[in-house]
């Protein structure tokens, strides 16, 4: 489908693209079963620009927004989503900065995360705080002109490998997400440690480790915005950053697609390629459609909050969550369609399947995106209603 | 310092050219074209070379020179997305059909007029070692004997540079050679010398914009039969695929009956 890029976002795309095909693809094996960091490819990523395509050029970026973002997560992720997530996840830690940061904050911080000379990390989820980010136990006691943080964030995406860390602790746990602060944390700074690097299921070649807070103590213009704003600023960092998991999902399952399409024309069963049995070339067929659905959501979706739209929870939330369920879908029937050596480790259509099951669980639950979603669809009927009763017409 | 670098663009899968049958040449129109992978190595090396200058405080420059057909632009705006400062195109009807003395001829006449701008000779000139189109391997030294220059080719390292003098390691039989040469030289460098970046978005977006001089044979000041088929003292005569002689044969069946097979055969042959 013709999506009318601009120049700018076609040679965006071509190029992360061609770091996907070049770069990325033929170290996405290894990289999995070594479950190794892939520094090698975040300084090629960091040499193309492509790091700052979001960022704003007053700040060493290129001054795109959330879509050219979404175009350089789908091309990463049809060669390796683990790398995707390593390149994502410095996003995800800046975005924070870029939205709620002072001038000053922005001016030190946001070169080097466009230049990819230093990643950066999102750390909100705690043991006991997941979905419920409100149950945020870290603390952040004001000490004179610093902040005492002491606590244990989990499953911290670049962790260990990232420079600069946007982490969220509680100034009041009594005044519960109204208690919830966001802080720059830099790598080095003494009390802050990391716990061992986590065995996952999929996106290997990502890095997910624990932060321990002892007695951290970070100064007062470290705060990201107010006391208290902790939550907000975690709320609107991920209403823009879920179309770029949305894009991953689809790089994941588009590349799932382009694998066992080719695989169906070539294994032949009973005289004649499998592809050309109904069974499979329906499968194929939906595939392609539930693909093309996912992909025009999300583009529209970042068009949309490029655009300047003001409330797109709901959308954001529906992108995240149309397109990983599809990815989930369309990589267990890839591994359906290649049989036998679908399941092998030989192949890569396996790691397509564990790989896209995260993006069914970070950065908010499909379940939390659908109470997102719902609430705020009842909302609106209610709005409309109202309105209705009082004679106006409202869509 | 100026490093000049000489590229070509070739076609993106060689074995899927097709010969013209009348001249004998390479079909070039209508098939997926990349930068000749040897000349990357070249490019990325020249790109090493002002980064080693500068950080010896000096100032290096990068320029591209190819010769080809209008649509070869792409080729030098790859290599200025790369970081190439500055690229020419030669290109004219009057250059189809050059054998590589020809084509060594209208490169150095190019860098001729390049050195006539800047008033300075090029100090490095860098090709790859051959292109995977004409394999012949033969432009690099013809170009830096008509520029009066020595050259080293295979050149798998660069060990160091002065103003005055260069030190590689050139492949050799069984092993390598450390050479040195004075200054201006002209290498040729293996694949595998270094590994070529990748274009940056700001190095696309500058190529694009790129204003790249295209020079023809009057503006190199070069009569028609100097150059192109006319000045190209090798004819292709015949191209052919080679015939098959040998003929493959698989054996199946047990392991000692394989064996069995093949004393048999071989028994009979001699």
């Amino acid at each position: 489908m013709d999506y009318s890029l601009t120049e700018e976002q076609r040679m965006i795309k071509d190029l992360a693209s061609r770091i996907a095909r070049e770069r990325i693809l033929p170290e996405a094996a290894r990289l999995d079963e070594a479950e190794e960091f892939p520094w090698e490819i975040m300084r090629v990523l960091g040499e193309s620009d492509l790091f700052g395509v979001w960022i704003p050029e007053e700040y060493g970026g290129l001054g795109g927004g959330v879509f050219e973002q979404c175009l350089v997560m789908e091309e990463l992720s049809r060669a390796c989503a683990g790398v995707a997530t390593s390149y994502a996840a410095s996003a995800l830690g800046a975005f924070p900065i870029l939205l709620f940061g002072t001038e000053e904050q922005k001016q030190k911080y946001l070169p080097d995360i466009a230049s990819g000379k230093r990643l950066a990390a999102f750390a909100l989820t705690e043991p006991d705080a997941g979905s419920d980010a409100g149950n945020i136990r870290t603390t952040a006691v004001r000490d004179g002109d610093s902040y005492i943080l002491n606590g244990t964030k989990q499953w911290i995406t670049n962790g260990g490998e990232a420079e600069v860390y946007t982490v969220f602790a509680t100034v009041d746990r009594d005044k519960g997400v109204r208690g919830i602060t966001a802080f720059i944390v830099e790598k080095g700074t003494p009390g802050f440690e990391f716990g061992k690097k986590e065995k996952k299921l999929g996106i290997r070649s990502s890095s997910t480790r624990e932060l321990a807070f002892r007695d951290c103590r970070i100064p007062r213009e470290n705060l990201l915005d107010r006391e208290g704003k902790g939550f907000i600023v975690a709320m609107r960092t991920l209403d823009r950053t879920r179309p770029g998991v949305a894009a991953q999902a689809v790089g994941i399952a588009q590349a799932a697609l382009d694998l066992a399409a080719a695989y169906a024309m070539e294994r032949v069963q009973f005289g004649k390629p499998v592809g050309e049995f109904q069974a499979i070339e329906h499968m194929i067929a939906d595939m392609a459609t539930q693909i093309e659905a996912a992909r025009a959501l999300t583009y529209s979706v970042a068009r949309m909050i490029d655009a300047g739209a003001r409330d797109f929870s709901k959308e954001s939330a529906m992108a995240k969550v149309f397109a990983s369920d599809v990815a989930m879908k369309v990589t267990v029937d890839a591994v359906q369609i290649f049989g036998g050596y679908g399941y092998m480790r030989d192949y890569p259509v396996e790691k397509l399947m564990r790989d896209a099951k995260v993006t069914q669980i970070y950065e908010g639950t499909n379940q939390i995106q659908r109470s997102i979603i719902g609430p705020q669809v009842l909302r609106e009927a209610a709005r409309r209603k109202a309105g209705q009763a009082k004679g106006i017409t409202n869509s | 310092m100026h490093v000049l670098v000489c590229i070509k663009q070739v076609p993106a899968d060689p074995s899927a050219v097709k010969v013209d049958r009348k001249t004998n040449t390479l079909i070039r129109e209508g098939i997926p074209v990349v930068v000749n992978p040897f000349d990357l190595f070249a490019i990325e090396e020249a790109l090493r070379l002002r980064e080693r200058m500068s950080s010896s405080g000096q100032k290096g420059r990068v320029s591209v020179i190819t010769m080809g057909p209008p649509q070869a632009r792409s080729a030098l705006e790859e290599a200025i997305a790369m970081g190439a400062d500055d690229a020419v195109l030669l290109s004219d009807r009057a250059f189809a059909g050059a054998d590589t003395l020809a084509t060594a001829y209208t490169l150095s006449r190019g860098i001729r007029r390049i050195e006539d701008s800047t008033g300075a000779k090029v100090d490095i000139v860098i090709c790859g070692r051959q292109s995977t189109d004409g394999d012949t391997a033969q432009v690099g030294p013809e170009l830096a004997e008509m520029l009066g220059i020595p050259h080293l080719v295979r050149v798998r390292k660069v060990e160091s540079l002065t103003r005055e003098s260069i030190r590689v390691e050139r492949i050799a039989d069984g092993g390598y050679d450390v050479i040195e040469s004075c200054l201006p030289v002209l290498l040729t460098v293996e694949k595998g010398i270094n590994q070529p970046r990748v274009p940056s978005l700001r190095g696309l977006m500058r190529a694009r914009k790129a204003g790249i001089p295209v020079w023809g044979a009057q503006e190199l000041g070069v009569e028609a039969q100097q150059v192109g088929l006319a000045g190209s003292p090798t004819r292709v005569i015949r191209v052919f695929s080679p015939e098959r002689q040998r003929r493959a044969e698989m054996l199946t069946g047990s392991p000692e009956a394989v064996a069995r097979l093949l004393v048999d055969r071989l028994m009979t042959a001699m």
